[in-house]
C-alpha cells in the first residue's frame, strides 16, 4: 500500500475548494440574472409588514400588485401572528403591521413608551364561520349560547343531544384553531367571554385546511375557522347560521358586510407607523391598496368594506 | 433412525422455519419503511408534477396560482445554504481537529465533549431564539441572509464536529505514529495523514450537515424569515425567505391550487437534497478509492 501521496491531497483540497466556488458563483450567476428589473422609476425603497396571517393573504396580494406597478419598490410580508407582528411594531422594526384585531391597552402603552405613533385603518371583514360535515342532516343553525356551551372551558358536551334534546345521540367532534391564531382568541372573546378561554379537547390545527379535512371526513364533527377556508370548500363541509339574539344567519358575503352575521364578524385592520407615512412610498402603498385593493381583497376570499368606507381611508390619509 | 437424529432433524426444521420467519420480519420492516415513502412520494408528485416547470422556477410567489413560483425562496435557500457551508466547514473541522488532535485529556475537555454532544440534540426553535436576540437583535444584524446563515451555523456544528471527529477517529494511529517517527511535526502530521485520509468522511458529514439546514424551517421563522418576498437577496445583508416556509405558507391557503403548488416545492426541495447527498456519495467514492491505493 503507497501512502497518500502529495498530489492526491492537493487534489483533495482543490475540489473542495472549487465545489465551493461553483456553489457560490452559481448563486450569485442566478441571482444577477434574476434582478434585471427594467428599473427607472420614480418610486423606490422598502416597505417591511408583518403581522396576521388571517391578513396576510391581503398584504401578498397588494404587494404583488404594488410591485409590478412600480418595479423600483421592495415590498415583504411577514407572517408572525398579530401579536408578534405587533411586538415588531412597537419595536420599530417593520413598517405595517397587519392585525385580526384591535391593538391591546399593553401593546399600547408599550408604543407609546417607544414613541412609535401608529394610525389603525380598517381594509376588510372576515368571518368566522360554524361548520358541519355534510351528513349532518339534523342541525341547521346554533345560538350563541349553544356555541358557548359547546366551547366553554368547563363544559361537558359529548354529543349533540347534550346541545338540543332533539338532535340524535351522535358523538360531537370538535375541531379549531391553535391558541396562537387571531381567530382563536376572537372566537373566545366573543362566544366564551374571555380571550382564551375554551375547552382544550378538541382537534387544534394552525392549518385550517386540516380542519376542513377533519369536519369533511366525520359526521358528528363541530368546527370553527376563517370564512375563506369555508368559502373555497363549500363542496365538502356546510356551514351552520347563527343566531345571536334576532334569529339565524348564515355567513356569505353580504351578512357578513352588512353586520347580520353577528357576532362573528370581525374586521381586519392593518396598523401604520405614522413615521412610516412621510416616506412616499409607503404613502403610494396605502393609495394603491384602497383603489386597488378592493378587488383583491375579493379575489383571495374576504369581505371587502364599502367603498365608501375606502373613500374615507384615502381622505385620511390626504 | 435413532432416537438422537431424530430430535436433531426436528431441531433443525425449527431453527429453519425460524430463520424464514425472521427474513420475513426485516423485509416486513423494510417494506413499511419503503411503502410509506412510496406513498408520500407518489402523493406529492402526483399533485405536485404538473406544476413543476422552468416558469415555475423563475417566477416569484403570487396570489394567482398560474402565476406563483419559488424563485425568491429557492435562492433565499442557496442563500442561506451556501454561507452556513463556508462558515462551518472550517469551524467545524478545526475544532474536530483540536479536540482529537490537540486537546489534552483533563476534566474541562471531557466537559466541553458532553455539551457538544449534547448540543447536537438541542431542539431547532432553541437555536432560533439564540439567533433572534444575538444576531437579530444585538448585533443589529436584522432579519437578514447573514443572521439566518449564522443561526443555521450554530445548529449544524455541532454535528459538524460530531461527524469530521469521527472520521478523524478513523485513521488509524500507527499511520500517525510512522510518520511522527521519521521526524515530522504534529502539524505536519495532520496535514499529510490524518486530514488525507480522513476526508471523504469529513465531506459525508458537512454535506448531510448542510442538508439538514436545507430543511430547517423553525429557527428561521423565529428569527423573522418572511413568507412573502418577490425579489431574490442580492448581498448577505438582504431580507429573505427559503423554500420550506414557502411551502408551509402555500399549504396554509384555502385554494387547493397552492397545496399543488406547495408539492411542486416539495419536489424542487427534494431534488436539491438528493442531488446534495449524491455529491456526498460521489465524493466520500472518490477519495475512498484513491486511498486504498
Amino acid at each position: 500500500m503507497r501512502l497518500f501521496s502529495r498530489i492526491s491531497q492537493k487534489n483533495a483540497l482543490y475540489t473542495s475548494i472549487v465545489l465551493m466556488l461553483v456553489l457560490s458563483l452559481a448563486v450569485v450567476g442566478c441571482n444577477s440574472g434574476g434582478n434585471t428589473n427594467g428599473g427607472g422609476d420614480q418610486l423606490s425603497g422598502t416597505i417591511k409588514i408583518d403581522g396576521s396571517s388571517t391578513v396576510a393573504p391581503i398584504s401578498e396580494a397588494v404587494a404583488e400588485e404594488f410591485m409590478i406597478a412600480n418595479p423600483g419598490t421592495q415590498v415583504t410580508v411577514g407572517t408572525s401572528g398579530t401579536g408578534g407582528g405587533f411586538k415588531k411594531f412597537i419595536a420599530g422594526e417593520i413598517d405595517i403591521s397587519d392585525a385580526s384585531r384591535h391593538i391591546k391597552d399593553e401593546e399600547k402603552n408599550a408604543a407609546e413608551k417607544n414613541g412609535v405613533e401608529y394610525i389603525e385603518i380598517p381594509i376588510a371583514y372576515d368571518g368566522i364561520s360554524i361548520v358541519a360535515n355534510h351528513d349532518n342532516d339534523w342541525a341547521k343553525s346554533m345560538t350563541v349560547e349553544e356555541l358557548n356551551k359547546i366551547w366553554a372551558p368547563d363544559s361537558k358536551v359529548k354529543s349533540w343531544q347534550d346541545v338540543r334534546a332533539d338532535w340524535p345521540d351522535e358523538k360531537l367532534v370538535l375541531y379549531g384553531p391553535g391558541t396562537d391564531s387571531g381567530t382563536f382568541d376572537y372566537f373566545t372573546e366573543t362566544i366564551n367571554g374571555e380571550a382564551g378561554a375554551s375547552r382544550t379537547d378538541y382537534t387544534a390545527s394552525e392549518d385550517d385546511n386540516v380542519l376542513v379535512q377533519g369536519v369533511a371526513g366525520d359526521k358528528g364533527a363541530l368546527g370553527y375557522f376563517g370564512y375563506a377556508y369555508y368559502a373555497e370548500n363549500t363542496s365538502k363541509i356546510k356551514a351552520l347560521g347563527i343566531d345571536g339574539g334576532d334569529g339565524a344567519v348564515e355567513p356569505t358575503d353580504s351578512t357578513i358586510k352588512d353586520g347580520t352575521y353577528k357576532p362573528l364578524a370581525r374586521p381586519l385592520f392593518i396598523y401604520v407607523n405614522k413615521k412610516a407615512l412621510e416616506r412616499p412610498e409607503v404613502k403610494e402603498f396605502l393609495k394603491f391598496f384602497f383603489t386597488e385593493g378592493k378587488a383583491l381583497v375579493a379575489e383571495v376570499g374576504y369581505v371587502p368594506l364599502n367603498d365608501e368606507e375606502y373613500e374615507a381611508n384615502l381622505k385620511f390619509l390626504e | 433412525m435413532d432416537e438422537e437424529s431424530i430430535a436433531f432433524q426436528r431441531r433443525l426444521k425449527r431453527r429453519a422455519t425460524l430463520d424464514i420467519a425472521f427474513h420475513g420480519l426485516v423485509l416486513a420492516a423494510t417494506a413499511f419503511a419503503l411503502l410509506a415513502l412510496a406513498v408520500l412520494l407518489f402523493d406529492v408528485f402526483r399533485k405536485g408534477l404538473g406544476w413543476l416547470d422552468y416558469q415555475f422556477l423563475v417566477s416569484f410567489p403570487s396570489r394567482i396560482p398560474a402565476r406563483a413560483g419559488i424563485y425568491s425562496s429557492l435562492m433565499g435557500t442557496l442563500w442561506v445554504t451556501v454561507i452556513t457551508a463556508l462558515l462551518t466547514f472550517p469551524i467545524g473541522v478545526a475544532t474536530a481537529i483540536f479536540l482529537e488532535e490537540y486537546a489534552p485529556k483533563n476534566r474541562l475537555m471531557n466537559f466541553i465533549d458532553i455539551n457538544v454532544a449534547n448540543l447536537a440534540g438541542v431542539p431547532s426553535i432553541v437555536y432560533g431564539i439564540l439567533g433572534l436576540a444575538i444576531f437579530v437583535r444585538g448585533m443589529m444584524l436584522g432579519r437578514t441572509v447573514f443572521a439566518g446563515a449564522l443561526t443555521m451555523t450554530l445548529l449544524v456544528l455541532p454535528i459538524m464536529i460530531i461527524t469530521s471527529r469521527e472520521a478523524i477517529r478513523s485513521v488509524p494511529s500507527s499511520l500517525r505514529l510512522a510518520f511522527l517517527a521519521m521526524g515530522a511535526t504534529k502539524w505536519q502530521t495532520i496535514r499529510h495523514i490524518v486530514l488525507p485520509a480522513s476526508l471523504s468522511g469529513i465531506f459525508t458529514g458537512s454535506i448531510l450537515t448542510v442538508s439538514r439546514a436545507i430543511g430547517e424551517t423553525a429557527p428561521l421563522i423565529l428569527i423573522g424569515a418572511l413568507s412573502f418576498v418577490a425579489f431574490a437577496p442580492r448581498s448577505p445583508m438582504d431580507e429573505f425567505t427559503v423554500l420550506p416556509i414557502q411551502i408551509f405558507s402555500w399549504v396554509s391557503r384555502p385554494q387547493a391550487e397552492f397545496s399543488n403548488l406547495a408539492a411542486a416545492a416539495i419536489i424542487v426541495l427534494l431534488i436539491v437534497l438528493l442531488s446534495m447527498n449524491a455529491v456526498s456519495v460521489w465524493l466520500r467514492h472518490r477519495y475512498e478509492k484513491r486511498n486504498s491505493k
